[in-house]
């Protein structure tokens, strides 16, 4: 069986083990920890778990105040609601001044537990890329959060980590070194190069054994950081293969179709695809058929990936 | 009890069993969703639905009916319930809630269900809207009213209070806010004691300018009173603070915020139906 873990776990059980060699860590509730998994950093230290209620602009702000005295607050709240409901308060106390805040969007993209369109957060990774000194991150798996959040700590200055909610299998290595800003070759190829961001990039890969099967060889390029974003890595991906397909569970107008639509058509314009929602608020159902319905599943992928095939043969 | 001299309440009594009936069934089919909330707000739900909102199920858009906001949105499937109940849509329709290309939406949704007026989900937002049919009805000389139901969790957002200010300043007494009051929220603060979502709420509301009636939410006879009193109060928004409790009517979910969005399992369904079905 290969082993499956769910990101928000991992963060959960990360913040405790963060805050345990890290006396400046504190967690910052929105009445959310019982889905974020915060609610485990509260049963290890409660007197370092803030509960802020149901009100997510004073928390940012709070979080604000706490950083300039010397804590690292970490604060637990739905990707929708960091990205909109609190989005002025981190721009003028948090990213502004560039206060050292971490913020987590739990429950990112179109899987949100059954929860519907006010729940799916399809546009928090355009807000954060427009959003000066905000550094981004989309895990891959529940390796790279933990990962990532070392580095965050490490990092002096607002961070935004994008969460997913189920369980989905371990990609990484488990002695893998996160480094912020750099994306990740994760197979080699010359046909087609597959460009994921978050846990979209495991798609990439059942997408590229697929193309496999019909002998189509595709190169995949992990960007699991969308700022600041790792042009290097975009333009090399590009050059191996001439076709580029981009895959994210976000909306592709700003995201990471965006993002590399941006750099390959100012430095190595080639053809590419993205696949990802549509400008199209999402809805309530199982992870299967919104995955289907909306345009993300691996065979989306390959059907984006033969579109350019098809392309490059006429 | 629910006192006898009020006619009706039996039948209330009967169709907010089955409600809480077709709640807990649809959560257990859909293995989504909330309990908790949508259970304390059954008895204010019916109340609305079947006795004091001007409505016509046929008509779901009648330009001339009082309008009904559910801030709290995550309690959508108690709202879904009561309207099945009273004709908006086919009973057997609660069974396709947060399936896929459904009308029945995880939370509130007006562009796909029939005789929702307002949109809602993510919390505090539903009063200001309230606010602006209240304002527009009174512009247009309709003698309409709004209604909306907020959470005492929801009660700490900001946004609450924005509201609280203006609906007060404008003088709206067409419109009326309803506490769904079950003193418990998600998590909440449980450490070092645990604490209710909002202290004083009836005070908080006065000071804000607002007339306030403070009831029992499972009790038909005060709401409905208090739907009454709301009317005859002019110069002033309403709100009805319903005491309640979170998950009523289920033994084992009452008072737990561990069953705000928890789904049962099949014994705990099983248990939770037998409770019901003996209920008074
Ligand atoms: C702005 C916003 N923040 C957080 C949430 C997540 N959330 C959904 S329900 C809930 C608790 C609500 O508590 P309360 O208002 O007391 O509702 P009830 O107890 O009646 O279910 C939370 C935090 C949300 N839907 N919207």
């Amino acid at each position: 069986m290969e082993k499956v873990l769910a990101q928000r776990d991992v963060f959960g059980e990360t913040l405790v083990e963060l805050a345990h060699q890290d006396p400046r860590i504190v967690c910052l509730d929105g009445d959310l920890s019982t889905s974020t998994r915060a609610d485990l950093m509260f049963e290890a230290y409660p007197e370092r778990f803030l509960q802020m209620g149901i009100a997510e602009q004073n928390m940012f702000g709070v979080a604000a105040g706490i950083a300039t005295m010397g804590f690292i607050p970490f604060i637990s709240t739905f990707a929708v609601f960091a990205a909109k409901r609190a989005l002025d308060q981190i721009r003028i106390v948090i990213a502004q001044p560039g206060l050292n805040v971490k913020f987590i969007g739990a429950y990112s993209g179109i899987l949100t537990g059954k929860t519907g369109k006010t729940h799916q957060a399809m546009e928090d990774l355009t807000v954060f890329r427009a959003m000066p000194n905000v550094v981004s991150i989309a895990p891959i798996d529940g390796v790279e959060v933990r990962a990532a959040m070392r580095a965050m700590v490490a990092y002096n200055g607002p961070v935004y980590l994008r969460l997913t909610r189920d369980p989905m299998p371990i990609i990484m290595a488990e002695n893998y070194e996160f480094k912020i800003g750099k994306a990740i070759v994760l197979r080699e190829g010359h046909d087609i190069s597959l460009i994921g961001t978050g846990e979209q990039t495991q798609r990439c890969l059942e997408a590229a054994k697929l193309l496999a099967e019909e002998g189509v060889q595709a190169y995949v390029l992990h960007v699991p950081t969308l700022k600041p974003l790792d042009n290097e890595a975009i333009v090399k991906a590009a050059s191996a293969t001439g076709l580029v397909v981009t895959a994210e569970d976000h909306s592709i107008l700003g995201g990471l179709g965006g993002a590399v639509a941006e750099v390959l058509g100012e430095e190595y314009p080639v053809r590419m695809k993205r696949v990802g929602v549509k400008d199209t608020f999402g809805e309530s159902a199982p992870n299967g058929p919104l995955l289907e319905k909306y345009g993300l599943t691996p065979r989306h992928i390959v059907e984006a990936a033969h579109t350019l095939l098809n392309y490059r043969k006429s | 009890m629910i006192g006898s001299a009020f006619p009706g309440n039996s039948d209330l009594t009967e169709i907010a069993r089955n409600v809480r009936i077709n709640i807990i069934r649809s959560v257990h089919h859909a293995k989504g969703g909330h309990l908790g909330g949508p259970f304390s707000a059954v008895e204010l739900l019916v109340s609305l639905y079947f006795h004091e909102l001007r409505i016509d199920p046929q008509n779901p858009s009648w330009e001339e009916r009082d309008r009904f906001i559910l801030s709290k949105g995550h309690s959508a499937i108690g709202l879904y319930a009561v309207m099945a109940e009273r004709g908006f849509f086919p009973k057997e329709e609660l069974m396709t809630f947060d399936a896929i290309d459904s009308r029945l939406q995880g939370h509130p949704d007006m562009t796909k269900t029939p005789g929702i007026d307002m949109s809602s989900g993510s919390l505090g937002q539903g009063l200001s809207a309230g606010i602006g049919i209240a304002l527009g009805a009174r512009m247009l000389g309709k003698d309409c009213r709004t209604y909306v139901m907020i959470g005492d969790g929801e009660a700490q957002e900001g946004q609450i209070w924005e509201a609280a200010f203006i609906a007060s300043r404008y003088k709206l007494d067409n419109l009326v806010a309803i506490l769904d009051n079950n003193k418990v929220q998600q998590f909440g603060w449980q450490y070092p004691m645990p604490l209710p979502p909002i202290d004083h709420p009836a005070q908080k509301f006065e000071a804000f300018g607002w007339n306030v009636i403070e009831i029992n939410g499972h009790d038909f006879k005060e709401i409905l009173d208090a739907f009454a009193a709301a009317k005859k109060v002019k110069g002033k928004p309403t709100i009805i603070i319903a005491n309640t409790i979170k998950g009523k009517g289920i033994s084992f979910a009452e008072g737990k915020y561990q069953w705000h969005a928890r789904v049962p399992n099949d014994e705990e369904l099983a248990q939770a139906l037998v409770e019901l079905e003996k209920a008074g």
